[in-house]
């Protein structure tokens, strides 16, 4: 039995005008049928490039310069061009990150609907807008038979990301890979969205690669993740092994980033520094300038993912170290020197 | 629709006021309707008194509302060259110029369209890059050059095309229509091409720049993403949304053609509205000239409230906002 996707040593390069820049460096996972996998980072980690070049659809200057992306066995960029689009929207889906931007602004929401159904399948049109009315309801949109005959502009942000979700299950896919699905939506209705595309993964058994910086949306939804990092993969194994005891610097200092955990009052954590951009991407380990624990041999040599207990991390450090870091270490290191007064309010919405 | 609609028309009749206004304040500085009416061998105080008949010393205000309470009535004033009421003397020319407009409006749209598009699509395709470079001569080149060029080469030399005037025509209650004889489209084939050449490039990168715009929005991303079949993307889904400023821009290119039609229209001797016009012009027939721009102002808001309905149409959002 293949695995449902299977991401083998990829490489995206962009191909300007003065050169090349490696957007993505060796990465890759597995996927098995009806599990969710969070890919996180920073902006710019290379996690969109990675979504993009599993359904190839880099953008232009862009290409798959080397590695393979399986899919049900099947190497995806080797395949034609009608066989590929056979699989986009119909056995791998994708969810954007704006909904007000991703429906075409002078179509109905129906016909959005019945054009994915219709590319894919040979179907009637009235068969397929009776696909489009259960689906709607599963995304529970209410009166939907009137929905479907309306523009995108009547609809509410939440509500334009139901639809891109029921578009998305339209065609039954095997995979669906959603790119920041909530970042764009307002705080409270970001968990019900969240909480409806998990539900509905589970229920139909569909894969889920779920791109985010939000390792607390990731932690409720995932069984597996990725940390990445300046387009490479640093950390990845079981969610709650990795949320719970990060062990690569990147990642545990992502995780001391979020504002949940901290004590009410105190000052944010933050990793020093910004990730490099891809036409400076530092040699050795890519993360050594902002990294506490960095020694020699990080600044030459770059680190590969080797196992350590039930996950993977590419850290010269925790490899040599055969196990953990003090995370204690971390946090005194990363310590910033004035505490700042938050006011009560601003303690309230980081508790949220 | 219909608030849009009736909106839209309140706007039309707004528009009209001030064109008329600027009008009838140009008969009233320039122009001196006795000369129309009785010409130049009459003594001062036949004059003087028929001034006073005609109630042209009445105040300035009283006269405008006059002349716009005429105009309602259709009179636009006489002609003093025609001796004829103006607006008849319009209506006589105006197929020939409306026919000139309608073929041009024609072979922008057929021409356009399909080369905005294709070199949106592949930009780097020979046709494409020869199309941009060519299109910016296309744009700074005079229309009577142009005319005079398309004369010399195709009536001239080649002998395969008429230089001047409309040709056969024939008359369909009253309209002279030169669309219905081979001749009469011979004869339309130099003139509408030459106008339609200043604004071709103008509408074929305008129509280029949109597309590529569009190309690059999240929604045709995602229509990739949806595996839809490029023809579906490229000629629905982002072809409809380079349609509305095209459409916008078309009806505003389509009134400042009126414009263009006076060089054409002398060039190739095309007796319309602009050939009239230059004609008014040289004989200071000024209630002749006030009546064209009314009329040239007429036709220019009904062709863009026209296009705004049409707009409302392709774009759902305007429907809403005029359901509202």
């Amino acid at each position: 039995m293949h695995h449902l996707l299977e991401v083998q040593d990829l490489e995206v390069k962009f191909a300007l005008r003065f050169g090349e820049l490696t957007a993505i460096n060796g990465v890759g996972f597995t996927l098995e049928r009806g599990e969710r996998m969070g890919l996180v980072g920073e902006s710019g980690a290379g996690k969109s490039v990675t979504g993009f070049a599993i359904i190839n659809l880099i953008s232009k200057p862009g290409y798959i310069s080397r590695g393979r992306v399986l899919f049900e066995g099947r190497a995806l960029n080797q395949l034609s061009h009608e066989a590929m689009r056979d699989i986009r929207g119909n056995r791998i889906s994708m969810i954007f990150q704006d909904p007000m931007m991703t429906l075409n602004p002078v179509l109905t929401v129906g016909t959005q609907m019945v054009e994915t159904l219709l590319a894919h399948r040979r179907i009637s049109r009235q068969a397929a807008a009776k696909i489009a009315l259960d689906k709607l309801r599963m995304v529970q949109i209410p009166s939907p038979e009137k929905r479907l005959t309306q523009y995108p502009h009547e609809f509410s942000g939440g509500m334009r990301q139901r639809i891109v979700i029921a578009i998305a299950l339209v065609t039954d896919p095997a995979l669906i890979i959603a790119d920041e699905p909530t970042t764009a939506l307002d705080v409270t209705i970001q968990a019900e969205i969240m909480e409806l595309l998990l539900e509905l993964c589970q229920a139909q058994k569909t894969g889920l690669v779920l791109i985010t910086h939000d390792l607390a949306v990731v932690s409720q939804v995932t069984e597996k993740l990725a940390v990445m990092y300046a387009g490479s993969i640093v950390e990845k194994g079981a969610t709650d092994v990795i949320v719970n005891d990060p062990a690569h610097p990147y990642t545990q200092g992502l995780i001391r980033a979020l504002p949940g955990i901290i004590t009410p009052g105190s000052r944010l954590h933050q990793i020093p520094g910004v990730m490099p951009s891809l036409t400076s991407i530092p040699p050795g380990c890519p993360f050594h300038p902002r990294c506490p624990f960095c020694a020699a041999v990080c600044r030459t040599t770059p680190p590969h993912l080797a196992p350590v207990d039930s996950r993977q991390v590419a850290c010269h450090m925790v490899a040599t170290q055969n196990g953990r870091l003090e995370p204690t270490g971390i946090v005194e290191t990363w310590q910033p020197d004035t505490r700042m007064t938050a006011t009560g309010k601003a303690v309230e919405t980081h508790g949220r | 629709m219909f608030a849009f609609i009736v909106r839209r028309i309140g706007q039309a009749v707004l528009v009209m006021l001030v064109i008329s206004l600027v009008g009838f304040s140009i008969k009233n500085r320039i122009g001196d309707p006795v000369r129309d009416v009785v010409g130049e061998r009459v003594t001062p105080a036949e004059r003087a008194a028929l001034r006073q008949k005609l109630g042209l010393n009445d105040p300035f205000l009283v006269q405008y509302v006059r002349f716009v309470e005429n105009a309602l009535k259709g009179d636009l004033g006489l002609s003093f060259f025609y001796k004829k009421p103006a607006l008849k003397v319009i209506i006589s020319k105006a197929p020939a110029t409306l026919e000139l407009v309608f073929v041009t409006a024609l072979i922008l749209i057929v021409v356009s369209l399909p080369i905005g598009v294709f070199t949106a699509i592949r930009p780097r395709n020979w046709f494409s890059r020869f199309t941009m470079a060519f299109s910016t001569l296309g744009v700074s080149i005079p229309v009577f050059l142009t005319a005079i060029l398309l004369i010399y080469v195709f009536a001239v030399t080649l002998n395969w095309l008429p230089s001047y005037g409309r040709g056969l025509t024939v008359d369909i209650g009253g309209w002279q229509s030169g669309l219905l004889t081979l001749d009469g489209l011979k004869h339309l084939i130099l003139p509408s091409i030459s106008l339609a050449s200043i604004m071709l490039p103008l509408f074929i990168r305008l129509i280029r720049a949109e597309m590529m715009e569009i190309l690059e929005t999240e929604y045709i991303k995602f229509a990739w993403a949806k595996g839809l079949r490029r023809s579906r993307i490229w000629f629905l889904h982002a072809f409809k949304n380079t349609l509305l400023p095209v459409i916008t821009v078309f009806g505003v290119q389509i009134g400042i053609m009126f414009a263009f039609t006076i060089l054409t229209e002398t060039v190739f001797q095309w007796q319309g509205m602009g050939f009239m016009f230059l004609e008014a012009v040289e004989r200071s027939d000024t209630s002749l000239l006030v009546a064209y721009l009314v009329v040239v102002g007429v036709i220019f808001v009904v062709v863009n409230t026209l296009v705004d309905i049409i707009y409302g149409l392709v774009n759902p959002t305007v429907r809403v906002a005029g359901r509202k």
